[in-house]
């Protein structure tokens, strides 16, 4: 059985990419043979992130098109022989994607005995963002403590019930998750930003993980490796947790209270 | 919070503007959500024909669409204030 799963948010730069490149390395590291495709035609990032864009030979839209097998365009990952990357096409454009092509290529995916399949969706409400939850049995959306991100994310729950092929087929809308990124304790506590329990009760759907705002993620961009292999930063251990709830698990949040300042750094600190 | 902190003057609390401004954004747009697309429209000009009578905030206008077996339903809800002379929450 294969679940699909779309990283979306609506808004752009608030960690979809990020995001997907760990929840997916997070998932075949616990076993689950993954696969992790870019649907953002023209922009593509997500071969970055992962760390295989010198190993880009052929990409998603050369197997909708039928000029590569996906065999040919699937890479496998460096580190774990049950990860697999499809590459979004950097030259075509947008329509590229086909409703049908990316059905047929997610059909022969779960023909392939993949466990997961994880959509890394672009910005925005076009064509590529639509296709990349229409084939989906869940979402994450990916949301920062922040008034537009807040908002878009809404507007992408709005379709997310209506705009997917489990709606439309009387299904309804699968499972949705929120994920905050970015999140900043110190300025939680100190009324700058809003909290996990804000963010939860405006959108009204269940928080999959908090990630903490970590230099750790800049780092893990910059080596294209996953920012979830790096176990001694926060951002890795919440992916991590994050990874675990995805998979069933009851697990406690974590980093969200701000570090306990000393006595004499409370006096005179910053 | 430090000593030192006493001293400065204190930065409003910006989270709590953002979660009521996003509260009756989000509201509102999920109200009209897949409803007809002339409902934001047709919620201001509601909003604009009250105004010449009762002073009014941007909210008092409130539009839902309610879909039952037998159709649709449009539910206008106007929220006038407690005295003739009260102040509206502008917007």
């Amino acid at each position: 059985m294969t679940e699909t799963i779309v990283i979306t948010s609506g808004k752009g730069g608030v960690g979809k990419t990020t995001t997907s490149a760990s929840l997916a390395t997070g998932l075949a590291q616990r076993g689950h043979k993954t696969a992790v495709i870019d649907f953002d035609v023209g922009l593509r990032n997500l071969d970055l992130i992962m760390g295989c864009e010198r190993r880009v030979v052929y990409d998603f839209v050369n197997v909708i098109q039928n000029e590569a097998t996906l065999k040919q365009a699937l890479i496998r990952d460096k580190r774990h022989d049950n990860l697999y990357v499809l590459a979004a096409s950097q030259t075509r454009d947008k329509d590229a994607l086909t409703q049908e092509g990316v059905g047929r290529v997610l059909d022969e995916l779960k023909q392939d005995g993949f466990d997961y399949i994880v959509c890394d969706s672009p910005a925005g409400i076009e064509k590529g963002a639509h296709l990349a939850m229409y084939f989906s049995d869940r979402a994450v959306v990916v949301v920062n403590p922040e008034v537009s991100s807040v908002r878009d994310s809404d507007r992408i729950l709005g379709l997310l019930s209506s705009k997917t092929q489990r709606a439309e087929k009387g299904q309804g809308g699968g499972t949705q998750h929120l994920l905050l990124t970015r999140y900043n304790p110190v300025r939680v506590e100190a009324g700058e930003m809003m909290s996990v329990g804000d963010v939860e009760e405006i959108l009204g759907i269940p928080v999959l993980g908090v990630i903490p705002e970590s230099e750790n993620v800049l780092a893990a961009s910059n080596s294209g490796v996953p920012v979830i292999h790096d176990a001694g930063s926060i951002a890795g251990q919440a992916y991590a947790d994050a990874v675990a709830r995805l998979l069933g698990e009851d697990v406690a949040m974590r980093f969200l209270d701000a570090p306990k300042k000393g006595f004499f750094k409370r006096m005179f600190g910053t | 919070m430090s000593l030192l902190d006493f001293l400065r003057p204190r930065p409003k609390n910006t989270a709590n503007i953002a979660r009521e401004r996003l509260r009756i954004i989000v509201a509102q747009e999920r109200a009209t959500r897949g409803g007809p697309d002339y409902l934001p429209l047709l919620r201001n000009e509601l909003l604009e024909v009250i105004r010449k009578y009762v002073h009014v905030g941007a909210e008092a206008v409130q539009i839902n669409v309610e879909r039952s077996n037998d159709g649709e339903v449009l539910e206008l809800s106007v929220a006038l204030p407690e005295t003739g002379a009260a102040t509206g929450t502008g917007g």
